[in-house]
């Protein structure tokens, strides 16, 4: 965390195109009477989508007007949750690196070089072309893939620095790489195949092909349940 | 009642207070930086911790209600103990963090020697820092020409913001980032808008808000300290003057929780500049075309020899705002000495007499009062801008009751911000009428109120037909049931705070004589020789003609302009005096300073100039002329009372036929912060006054 300000160029005004608009009301209308003021925080996500990525100062008192809370109040949102971006972003991708202890340990150290490197020397620094930027951030929740970054919405796990470096590529191409692990495995599953629960596990190996004794699980009436979840770790 | 041990005390204490003031109630001393009795509870500094015994952690006092302290198992009391070496040991942790930020600026920072966090520093403190880090910085805000920030030394407190968004009702003032990082600031640090922002200054429990026009000005040990009351509005807010030497250094707010509680607005508290500028500080006679500095003896030959030359109808006294009763008294003495009946103490010429009994002119709700209303219908004021204590009362109310609340006039529109939600009825008379014959939908709202309120503002009453309005004002009162045993709730708003002891003394027209109004007309046509100005500068000094005005007062202004000769009078610092409020509650100011040069009190002038005169006054000093005072207005005598007053009158005065006219009503307070001689004279009060005129909202300029 650093002191968080507004950026010093801001564009001239703010508006929620016809879509966002109706979703706007939309969300304002969710609220009791009196209460509006609670839509603050997805009005302003949704402001943050659609101006590149990032909460402009007069997009702050636009969401103000139309919750009537003070200016004030819709700043100090704004400035608490560090997901606002108060400064432009990236424009093909704005990575945000988890740099909590998982992490850390697996290695996020060399992914803020390698951004460091490619990007900008420092945090939330647009890059030459203006495509890029970066950050480091708090744990995203995907400590088992870690390390691991996230883009707007996707996150690319399993990093190396050469996978990141590729997933950077592929971005500059005008591509979107494809998210999730990096290093080929799905979701957390185990690198290279189940090790576990690989045979005699009645019907509860699924992964595996060898097939149970059909008699032994159709006679036990637990054995349909447990099948289903083994499948998806995630 | 819980029962509660604290430190070995068994005490019963009231249902729903919080520990801390229990704690209090018990004799212990509990230290605090975020609590405010005022104020919502935030519970974030943490000094205030006590033990519970039984309870696994300390406790935040300020954050736990003393009902949720259930008795203990075998049904004794739940203990607390506010000096176990557990919470001393707290206190000290928590004191080290707080200062791991703060900057040891003592020596050059302007709230030392009444700083909170440097008392609880020396009291709970260590007295070495194991922090050798760096230290946090933080950048300055700009938030007006008032409130001076020097944000490093904030310790997140939050009293200010809390005071602004609650009490003052202008959200301004916020906590922007978090943690370590959280700075209070101003939306882009913008001006505050509030007309009550000074008070952030008193409630800063350390020196990140001071006051920018007292900046290393004076230190608190230095300065001399009397209890005085304001006059800068009809409140009679209880005010401290802190003075060094001769200059009043700065004016702070005095507790009564019957008039200002703790508040008081910036207008009375940032009004001392003025006293240093625009002084008359010598008579001045005019020889030809120009005033020249004279002699109290040739100044006073001057006046002797144009009123040897006429008669008393010829001569006329206008008193004016910021008078005390003690030099209007003296004042109406001489007139009538002189058989002057052309007395009067009503500038902006409202409708309001003493002749149709006190409750007619009087707050009678009383101020404390408001914290009952349950219905309030404002007539023709803006009492934000005349009254802003007043008015913080008002939202006060509001906000714990929500009562309902309309305004006739007075205001420009529903949009104008009053701190608090009301109905705009109408614009003048026509929808007052309506009320008054109990047509209104109000009207019914009113009468369903058990403690309904209807504050009359000047803006109602000061104007051609303002005895037909004060008549309808009545009639809605008596209508609506405003006025009921135990109950009187029909409530005059005053702007000067000279008028009630005015009025209660008489300074009206007596037989034969002229009011304000008349006065000026009757001086242009020349059928009045002399005119005596006490202080009156809300006139238009230009329209008295060709008579000879003679002006006693403390400030260079537009009475001043116009004077033939001048007498140079005292300001409320510099002089003893008794004012009456709006609500009729009597009050002493009390001497700071002296007046400067050869400046007198202004009784001792009118006492010395009839002398001249040949109608000596028979008091020699203010003891004797308070004596003979009391005499003619006894319930002068009874200092911070309210006499009780006949509601009977109001429904009298309902039965006078009124014929009003159908100009909409409007407050006679355009600008808050230009409202008397010595308001006009600060340079402060020019910048504020200049920087609402921009924003164009906020004091209710607006409006």
């Amino acid at each position: 965390m650093s002191v968080r300000r507004l950026h010093p160029e801001q564009p001239a005004s703010f508006a929620f195109n016809r879509e966002n608009l109706a979703w706007a009301k939309a969300q304002i209308k969710k609220f009791p009477e009196g209460k509006q003021a609670s839509a603050i925080i997805p009005l302003m996500w949704r402001a943050q989508e659609q101006h590149e990525g990032w909460l402009s100062e007069p997009a702050i008192r636009y969401i103000a007007d139309m919750l009537g809370v003070p200016y004030i109040r819709a700043l100090e949102v704004a400035t608490f949750y560090t997901m606002f971006q108060l400064a432009p972003v990236g424009k093909v991708a704005h990575i945000q690196v988890c740099g909590t202890t998982p992490c850390m340990l697996r290695g996020s150290d060399e992914i803020i070089k390698v951004c460091k490197k490619r990007i900008a020397e420092t945090p939330h620094t647009l890059s030459a072309d203006g495509n890029f930027s970066w950050e480091e951030v708090e744990c995203l929740g995907a400590c088992v893939n870690a390390p691991m970054v996230q883009v707007f919405k996707d996150t690319y796990e399993d990093l190396t620095v050469e996978s990141f470096e590729k997933v950077l590529d592929e971005f500059a191409a005008g591509r979107v790489p494809a998210p999730g692990p990096q290093n080929g495995r799905k979701s957390s599953e185990p690198l290279g195949g189940a090790t576990v629960l690989l045979n005699g596990g009645g019907a509860i190996v699924v992964q595996s092909p060898v097939k149970s004794p059909a008699k032994a699980a159709a006679k036990k009436p637990a054995a349909k349940k447990p099948a289903k979840p083994s499948g998806k770790a995630k | 009642m819980p029962t509660l041990k604290i430190d070995g005390k068994e005490i019963e204490v009231p249902e729903g207070i919080t520990l801390l003031q229990a704690c209090e109630m018990a004799g212990a001393e509990v230290p605090r930086f975020c609590f405010h009795e005022r104020l919502s509870i935030a519970g974030n500094c943490r000094m205030c911790l006590v033990e519970w015994v039984g309870a696994p952690k300390l406790q935040a006092s300020c954050a736990i209600s003393v009902n949720d302290l259930r008795p203990n198992r075998d049904g004794s009391p739940a203990e607390v103990r506010t000096n176990s070496p557990q919470v001393k040991k707290a206190r000290e942790g928590v004191m080290e963090f707080l200062l791991i930020n703060h900057p040891l600026d003592c020596p050059i920072c302007d709230q030392g020697g009444e700083c909170d966090l440097q008392d609880q520093a020396m009291a709970y403190g260590v007295d070495t820092s194991r922090f050798a880090e760096n230290k946090r910085s933080v950048e300055d805000k700009h938030i007006g020409p008032l409130v001076n920030t020097v944000m490093t030394r904030c310790i997140h407190c939050t009293r200010c913001i809390r005071f602004t968004t609650e009490v003052a009702g202008v959200p301004d003032l916020g906590a922007t980032g978090r943690g370590e990082d959280m700075e209070v600031t101003t939306y882009l640090e913008s001006a505050l808008g509030s007309e009550l922002q000074g008070n952030v200054i008193d409630l800063c429990p350390v020196g990140a808000l001071t006051s920018k026009p007292y900046a290393f000005q004076a230190r608190p040990w230095e300065l001399n300290r009397t209890e005085s009351v304001d006059v800068m509005d009809a409140v009679g807010c209880n005010i401290r003057v802190d003075t060094r030497g001769r200059e009043v250094q700065r004016v702070m707010p005095r507790l009564n929780e019957q008039v200002n509680e703790e508040w008081i607005s910036d207008k009375s508290r940032f009004i001392w500049d003025g006293l240093r500028s625009q002084r008359l500080d010598q008579p001045y006679v005019k020889k030809g075309a120009k005033l020249k500095p004279a002699s109290w003896q040739d100044a006073f030959a001057a006046i002797a020899e144009k009123v040897g030359a006429t008669t008393g109808k010829k001569m006329a006294a206008i008193a004016g705002d910021l008078a005390s009763a003690e030099e209007m008294f003296a004042l109406k003495d001489l007139m009538d000495r002189l058989n002057v009946a052309s007395i009067d103490c009503r500038q902006d010429g409202t409708a309001l007499d003493p002749k149709h009994g006190r409750a007619t002119y009087l707050f009678n709700a009383t101020i404390e009062g408001i914290e009952e209303a349950d219905a309030i219908l404002l007539i023709g004021t803006n009492p934000r801008r005349e009254a802003a204590v007043l008015n913080a009362r008002i939202r006060k109310r509001w906000l714990a009751s929500g009562l309902p609340i309309a305004a006739i006039g007075g205001v420009a529109d529903q949009n104008t911000d009053l701190t608090y939600d009301f109905d705009y009825l109408g614009a003048g008379p026509d929808t007052l009428q309506e009320v008054a014959s109990g047509k209104h939908s109000f009207a019914k709202v009113l009468k369903k109120a058990r403690n309904p309120i209807i504050i009359v503002g000047q803006g109602a009453l000061a104007r051609p037909d303002g005895k037909a309005i004060l008549t309808l004002a009545a009639r809605a009162a008596s209508e609506c049931g405003v006025v009921v045993q135990g109950w009187n709730g029909f409530s005059v708003l005053h702007t000067a705070a000279a008028r009630v002891a005015g009025l209660d003394l008489g300074l009206v027209p007596g037989a034969g004589g002229r009011d304000v109004a008349g006065i000026v007309s009757a001086a242009k046509k020349g059928d009045i020789d002399v005119v005596f100005l006490l202080g009156a500068d809300e006139i238009n000094g230009d329209a008295l003609g060709d008579a000879f005005v003679v002006y006693i007062g403390s400030h260079g202004d537009r009475g001043a302009h116009r004077a033939d000769v001048i007498l140079p009078g005292a300001a409320y610092t510099e002089k003893s005096g008794t004012y009456v409020n709006t609500e009729g509650r009597v009050q002493m100011a009390n001497r700071a300073a002296f007046p400067p040069g050869d400046a007198r009190e202004d009784w001792a002038i009118l006492r010395a100039l009839s002398d001249v005169l040949g109608h000596k006054l028979p008091y020699d000093n203010l003891g004797r002329l308070r004596d003979a005072m009391y005499q003619a207005a006894p319930h002068l005598a009874a200092i911070d009372a309210i006499e009780v007053v006949d509601g009977g009158d109001i429904d009298k005065l309902a039965l006078v036929t009124a014929a009003p006219k159908k100009a909409p009503f409007v407050s006679p307070v355009e600008d808050f912060y230009m409202t008397n001689p010595i308001a006009r004279a600060s340079n402060v009060m020019a910048q504020c006054s200049a920087l609402a005129k921009e924003r164009g909202k906020g004091t209710g300029t607006d409006g």
